[in-house]
């Protein structure tokens, strides 16, 4: 495939501005294709925003406003306050907002505050450093909300898998109800029949009494709200009773981020944050980028930035046997990424991919030099020739850095025009001077794998 | 219908919906090289746009009917119980359903990547309730040995026939990973008899078949004598078989592996390529899963690499037991290589049809008589010097271009009345469009109307080759009772004289090295405006002759080139170009002004019918 004049500008463009200028978190948003689909955790904050806005279409009687707020590092307070007047009036309750749990348990609830309270909690914790089980991160997120005195915390929660959807509620909620598991009633929700012929009423606690049918109907509506907005799990735990009507308290949730396509409307304004304790780095982000504006796949971690063996393979499959390959051989530490594209992706995708790739094994000099697993299955309809071409572009312009950091090539790879695909990758190891070995589908897939090992340990 | 635990064999018919002309050719490829009897594709389900497409069956063409909607393709081709479904993620839930609704259709492949799980799970329960089955989403398929191939599974032609796939061998294999299968097929094929069928079920969470699924056809079906599966860390899909397993349900011997061992080491975070390949427990780890795999009665290997040996050694096995016959090896086929890629590796060679000269768009940059068109920028080259890169494929000097330019701009138009501006007028007024009004004004065109650029230069250049005179040259015209083309014009005279002529003149002087002939025609105007005084040089005349000029006293023409221009009718190209500029123009102001159909006024036609008599035939 020739290579347009778009691809030049794109990279004149490249050089120009830092990494950070292509991910532009909005566009990664609204333009996906979402080839990565998963459950993804949202925020606290997200999840009560569309229970306080969908839920009442399925149940009239449900009138939780959602008076909520997301203090993030560069929220304005004072504006906040103004658009938020309960924050000043109301007594209020903030903890924690990035998607991990326990946080009573650690200290990190504020509650019962008035807004200065609130304010001095949001100074003394906004960047502090936690750990949360063995993970350590920065709290960056706090969410802010009326505090509810309740005694009665209820426990409601609803999870999927292949058979269709589960529902639990416990009548002892909070944190106790990993205790109190006996005591959690299961209601199956068939993936075809649906609510219809579920029996709540009659498996609910008789101890509710007239909280029964108020409980039975919330079950119902929670059902229907997490079947239409793309939920994958969803938790209440607790809910109380405030003034008579249901209130959530804690609540988690993921999303089928594969439903974005539907769930446009309900979802907008949604952001689904990394994990706890993991913030990417620009090079992540910018894969990740990349990745949402194409139909291939092109996916990357970075595990140990100095490790001295680096990957580069093709498909979700292979890529995850080239890690166990590594691992197997006792090279865990080593192993500097992870990652993979597939989907036949173009050549300036693969450019940009490996480019990315090489910058960063380029950075720190080990003098026992590196390895480089250009590795992958035997395609099905990705064209080699056509992604190698990409690969080689990137090796030709870090043929020094990949000199000086003393970078071995191992390749091994199969499919649609592999032969072309393989010889242009013979032929740019002679011309840059770096040592590169070839390998086609005679040759068992993670044979390379011990090959370059052997040699980063010799 | 045949038995339930077959997918597919050598008289399995398929709609492929979505048009992905690779993927079909590669089906029927496959076809030919089993020697099916028939192509596997009943038809091509396109929701825009229904008709044929072409494709190949070995060396010849073959039509396949296209339809626009599935139940139009089921009602035509009931036969065909397969749908390979290469709906985009959005509508893959949709069609998938419409299809299941289908009764005659009994398996779907779901190719796309990110369907949601809900819908999967719809897909999957719709299936089973009436005995269907969903192979996928997010997978390339799967595919029965020497019967039929779904989509792009297998790959290219070379990997069929390296890994046998032509022909069955004994070994059913089922995996999550499609980008595996290819690889599993590689595998197998080096190390037993080959596959007989294999089948990826998809790395969603939840995909519409599992592989428990295939391996209990595999187990049912008698012709395979062994299954492998290759699962991965994440999901409980693993241990229902191995629950079969220990219930005794899979008898036959079955290689495993789970990949996904390094997950411990890595962070938690990590999300594989895959959507389901994620340990939420203990449980759901790769080497819990081969460990209750082996536990069960299962051959696992210690790893990936040895997932081969371990293959090998069963296969013997079996062998040395007698459960498998030794296979007599049928001939490997031949599929005739593709035009394209036989081009592009230099196999084979064909004359061309055409050849252009020009201009060249087949390289990364668009060329003008190989002259980069961002060069052509660059270089402000302007209209002038494209039109000496494309009519004449110079680099004209400045002045050249310049005068080209000038040209154009000087017969841009010449108002509403002459023949060609009137006919664009009457066309756009008759409601026609832009370009049949523009065809109609251009095709007056002629040696009457503005045709006589290149009649002027061939006359005069002619007269100046023969080296006579003009009185001579005006005699001899006269004689052969010729207008000279290029002199005379209906309203202009040497007391009105036309000021275009001026202005091409005056340009000419200021920059040409030479005008000879230039010179020449003037003393012949003066000899002929000497008997009447509109017969001047008249615009085409002299665009016809300074182009003469210009090509001999350029020196970048040669005398072949130039007498080639003349004899060609170059220039009366530089007329029709520029005065499509006005004709355009007019043709666009009629319609701006909303004017309706013209009619000829009845009394500007003076009708003058034959008499009775005059129009009799004498017999």
């Amino acid at each position: 495939m020739p290579v347009s004049r778009e691809y030049f500008a794109i990279r004149e463009i490249f050089w120009l501005f830092p990494l950070e200028r292509f991910v532009n978190k909005k566009i990664i948003r609204v333009a996906k294709v979402v080839l990565d689909m998963a459950q993804r955790g949202i925020r606290e904050y997200d999840a009560k925003r569309l229970l306080a806005g969908f839920l009442p279409q399925y149940l009239n009687e449900f009138s939780y406003k959602g008076d909520l707020a997301l203090v993030g590092p560069e929220t304005n307070l004072e504006e906040l306050a103004s658009t938020h007047p309960w924050l000043k009036t109301a007594k209020l309750v903030v903890k924690p907002d990035q998607l991990f749990g326990k946080r009573g348990k650690h200290g990190l609830v504020l509650l019962d505050a008035d807004w200065d309270g609130a304010k001095k909690y949001l100074q003394e914790n906004m960047g502090a450093e936690v750990a949360v089980e063995g993970i350590t991160g920065r709290l960056s997120h706090f969410l802010i909300e009326p505090f509810i005195p309740h005694i009665e915390e209820l426990y409601v929660a609803i999870s999927s898998n292949s058979d269709g959807d589960n529902i639990f509620f416990s009548m002892q909620g909070g944190v106790f109800v990993e205790e109190n598991w006996d005591k959690v009633v299961r209601f199956h929700v068939d993936v075809l029949a649906g609510m219809d012929g579920v029996d709540i009423k009659s498996r609910l606690p008789e101890d509710l009494g007239e909280k029964g049918i108020a409980i039975e109907n919330f079950v119902k509506a929670l059902w229907r709200f997490y079947a239409e907005t793309g939920f994958s799990y969803l938790e209440i735990n607790p809910f109380t009773f405030h003034n008579g009507s249901i209130v959530p308290l804690d609540m988690v949730a993921k999303l089928d981020d594969a439903e974005e396509y539907w769930q446009r409307k309900r979802w907008s304004g949604l952001a689904f944050p990394e994990p706890f304790g993991r913030s990417l780095s620009n090079e992540e982000l910018f894969i990740k980028d990349l990745d949402s504006k194409t139909g291939a796949s092109l996916k990357l971690t970075i595990l140990n930035p100095e490790g001295r063996v680096w990957t580069m393979v093709a498909g979700g499959g292979a890529s995850v046997i080239y890690a166990d390959t590594i691992c197997d051989l006792g090279f865990a530490k080593e192993m500097a990424n992870y990652g993979e594209y597939s989907g036949d992706p173009n050549t300036e995708e693969t450019y940009y991919y490996t480019r990315t790739i090489l910058d960063l094994m380029t950075r720190h000099i080990d003098p026992r030099g590196k390895m480089l697993l250009i590795g992958g299955a035997i395609a099905n309809f990705t064209d080699v020739a056509k992604t190698f071409k990409g690969v080689v572009m990137a090796l030709e312009e870090y043929q020094e850095k990949l000199q000086e950091a003393g970078v071995k090539i191992y390749v091994r790879r199969g499919g649609p025009n592999y032969e072309q695909g393989l010889t242009l990758m013979r032929s740019v190891g002679g011309r840059l001077g770096v040592p590169i070995e070839v390998y086609g589908p005679e040759t068992h897939m993670t044979r390379i794998v011990p090959l370059a090992l052997e040699d980063a340990s010799a | 219908m045949s038995k339930n635990y077959v997918l597919f064999d050598r008289n399995t018919k398929a709609f492929v919906y979505g048009y992905q002309t690779n993927a079909i050719q590669r089906m029927l490829d496959f076809d030919y090289i089993c020697n099916r009897p028939a192509p596997s594709i009943s038809a091509i389900i396109n929701p825009s746009r229904a008709g044929i497409h072409k494709a190949f069956w070995g060396s010849k063409e073959i039509i396949l009917p296209r339809y626009k909607s599935i139940s139009l393709a089921a009602k035509a081709y009931p036969e065909a119980d397969v749908m390979v479904n290469f709906a985009s993620h959005r509508s893959a839930f949709e069609t998938t359903m419409e299809a299941l609704a289908e009764e005659s259709i009994r398996i779907v492949a779901v190719i796309a990547e990110g369907v949601p799980e809900r819908q999967s799970r719809i897909m999957s329960a719709t299936a089973k309730k009436q005995n269907k089955i969903i192979i996928g989403p997010a997978t390339v398929g799967g595919m029965t040995a020497g019967a039929f191939r779904i989509g792009n599974t297998a790959g290219t032609i070379e990997n069929i026939i390296a890994s046998k796939l032509y022909r069955p061998g004994c070994v059913g294999f089922v995996s999550k990973s499609g980008g595996m299968l290819n690889e599993a097929f590689n595998i197998i094929s080096r190390n037993s008899d080959g596959i007989y069928e294999g089948v990826a079920i998809g790395g969603d969470r939840c995909p519409g078949s599992t592989m428990l699924d295939h391996i209990l056809r595999y187990e049912e079906n008698p012709a395979i004598k062994m299954i492998a599966c290759l699962g991965e860390l994440g999901g409980e899909d693993e241990y229902r078989i191995i629950q079969a397993l220990k219930e005794g349900k899979i008898k036959k011997p079955l290689v495993a592996w789970v990949t996904g061992t390094c997950s411990p080491v890595l962070p938690a975070s990590v999300q594989f390529g895959h959507a389901g390949a994620k340990a939420d427990t203990q449980k759901e780890t790769a080497q819990a899963k081969n460990d209750a795999f082996l536990e069960a009665g299962a051959y696992v290997p210690t790893s990936f690499d040895g997932y081969g040996d371990t293959v090998r050694q069963v296969f013997e096995m079996l062998l040395s037991q007698g459960v498998v016959l030794p296979l007599i090896e049928p001939e490997a086929p031949k599929i005739p290589a593709d035009y394209s890629k036989a081009l592009t590796s230099g196999d084979i060679r064909k004359p061309t049809t055409f050849i252009c000269t020009i201009s060249d768009d087949s390289g990364e940059e668009l060329l003008y008589a190989g002259k980069k068109l961002s060069a052509v920028m660059d270089e402000k080259m302007g209209i002038g010097g494209v039109i000496g890169l494309l009519w004449f494929k110079k680099e004209l000097p400045d002045y050249a271009a310049g005068f080209i330019e000038l040209v154009l701009q000087i017969v841009a138009d010449h108002g509403p009345a002459v023949s060609g501006a009137h006919n664009a007028i009457v066309a756009s007024c008759a409601g026609k469009d832009l370009i049949s009004s523009l065809c109609s004004g251009l095709l007056t065109i002629g040696p009457r109307f503005g045709g006589a650029i290149d009649d002027a230069a061939r006359e005069f250049k002619h007269a100046k080759e023969m080296d006579i005179t003009p009185e001579q040259f005006v005699n001899d015209m006269k004689k052969k009772g010729i207008n000279i083309p290029g002199i005379g014009h209906k309203i202009k005279s040497v007391k009105n004289p036309d000021k275009r002529v001026q202005i091409l003149i005056n340009y000419a002087r200021a920059n040409f090295p030479r005008t000879e002939l230039l010179n020449f025609a003037l003393q012949v105007e003066e000899l002929t405006t000497a008997k009447k005084g509109n017969l001047i040089l008249n615009v085409d005349g002299c665009i016809g002759i300074l182009f003469l000029d210009l090509m001999s006293s350029s020196g970048v023409f040669s005398k072949v080139e130039i007498d080639e221009v003349v004899r060609l009718g170059y220039l009366n190209g530089l007329f029709a170009l520029g005065r499509s500029i006005g004709l355009i123009g007019h043709i666009l102001d009629q319609k701006r002004l909303g004017s309706r159909l013209y009619r000829h006024p009845a009394e500007d036609i003076a009708y003058m019918m034959p008499s009775s008599e005059d129009i009799k035939c004498k017999r």
